[in-house]
């Protein structure tokens, strides 16, 4: 990374340990299937009553980051006002065979898989983009991966405020303590962005971590 | 004898490096099908340049991917405010190569298919 970037970074960790932004632009990080779409859109129906995306079982879904501005959030009687972006699923491999079992022809499965590589790099791009980050993991499944990890990573070493989503709780095998074992230094919200299963308890959160 | 190649580069050497470098090479060794094993790391900021190296370089043919493991950074806060944070050992591979089995805080498995 260049000097005068990390510079950048720097002096913007500084700058936000004094000043808020009346606008936090909140990304909705995660691997590909933890239930990030789920999460936009339940945000998304709960404040403004539309929605943002596809949410899907088949992975690399959302191959585009998707932007939803002014999104009002109110909890005891605070208001937080949070633009979203739901990003596409971060993964280190694409194997377009994977998609062939949901019923793609070669040539689609291709396709996705391209646009999924190119989600990967957009989503991480936005990172210098966002000044707080909802990272979603699935409690089914082993916290401890090498893409979390690099999420995290990076996270840090920007200086963002992080929230980790411990989602799909409503599965009879998630496990939020596993996660919160996981990454011990940061704040672990368990709920089902399905079921909507805590929600209340993410949003007061968010109000204390972004607001 | 067939098999496949490990690299085990040494801290002197990674630290010698610039990063654009070290991505490459590590990058270069992995499409050729070796196994590369850093005795430190990458630092967060290297980790996903190499993540959007790779996705650049996926061809849906030969190279699918990297598989990536390795423990997570140690900080304190004097590097929390003014250093780089250390990767520490790190291992890399193709992912129709590498698999990773089991990953706890001290300790990694994995599998290294041979031939193909
Ligand atoms: N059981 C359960 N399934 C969920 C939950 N959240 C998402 N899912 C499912 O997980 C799959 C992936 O969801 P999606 O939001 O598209 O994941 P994304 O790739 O992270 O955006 C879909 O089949 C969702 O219905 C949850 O809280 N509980
Ligand atoms: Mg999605």
């Amino acid at each position: 990374m260049g000097l005068l970037l990390s510079i950048k970074k720097k002096f913007s960790f500084i700058l936000r340990l004094f000043f808020k932004k009346d606008k936090m632009r909140i990304g909705i990080y995660g691997p590909p299937n933890a239930g990030k779409t789920t999460l936009a859109n339940r945000i998304l129906r709960d404040w403004t009553g539309d929605v943002i995306g596809v949410e899907s079982e088949i992975p690399h879904e959302t191959r585009r980051a998707k932007l939803r501005e002014g999104v009002k959030i109110e909890v005891d009687g605070k208001t937080l006002t949070i633009d979203i972006v739901d990003t596409p699923g971060i993964a280190t491999k694409i194997d377009f065979h994977d998609f062939l079992k949901y019923g793609m022809s070669e040539e689609e499965a291709k396709r996705r898989a391209k646009e999924a590589t190119e989600g990967v790099i957009e989503a991480i791009k936005w990172l210098d983009d966002l000044d707080g980050i909802l990272l979603v993991m699935d409690s089914t499944e082993d916290p401890y991966t090498q893409v979390n990890v690099t999420i995290v990573g990076n996270i840090e070493a920007r200086g963002l405020p992080l929230l980790i989503v411990a989602n799909k709780i409503d599965l009879p095998n998630a496990s939020p303590a596993r996660i919160k074992s996981a990454f011990p230094q940061h704040t672990v919200v368990p709920i089902s962005a399905l079921k909507g299963i805590n929600i209340e308890n993410l949003y007061r959160a968010m109000a204390e971590k972004f607001g | 004898m067939e098999g496949v190649q490990l690299s085990l580069i040494s801290k002197e050497r990674l630290e010698k490096m610039a990063s654009m470098e070290k991505l490459r090479m590590i990058l270069d060794s992995v499409k050729e099908g070796k196994i590369v094993v850093l005795e430190s790391g990458l630092t967060p900021e290297e980790e996903a340049k190499l993540i959007e190296m790779t996705m650049l370089e996926i061809d849906h043919e030969n190279f699918v991917g990297i598989e990536v493991e390795s423990y997570p950074y140690k900080e304190g806060f004097f590097s929390k405010l003014f250093g780089k944070k250390k990767g520490r050992l790190t291992v890399i591979g193709p992912a129709n190569r590498l698999k990773t089995l089991e990953k706890k805080e001290d300790l990694i498995t994995a599998l290294v298919k041979i031939g193909d």
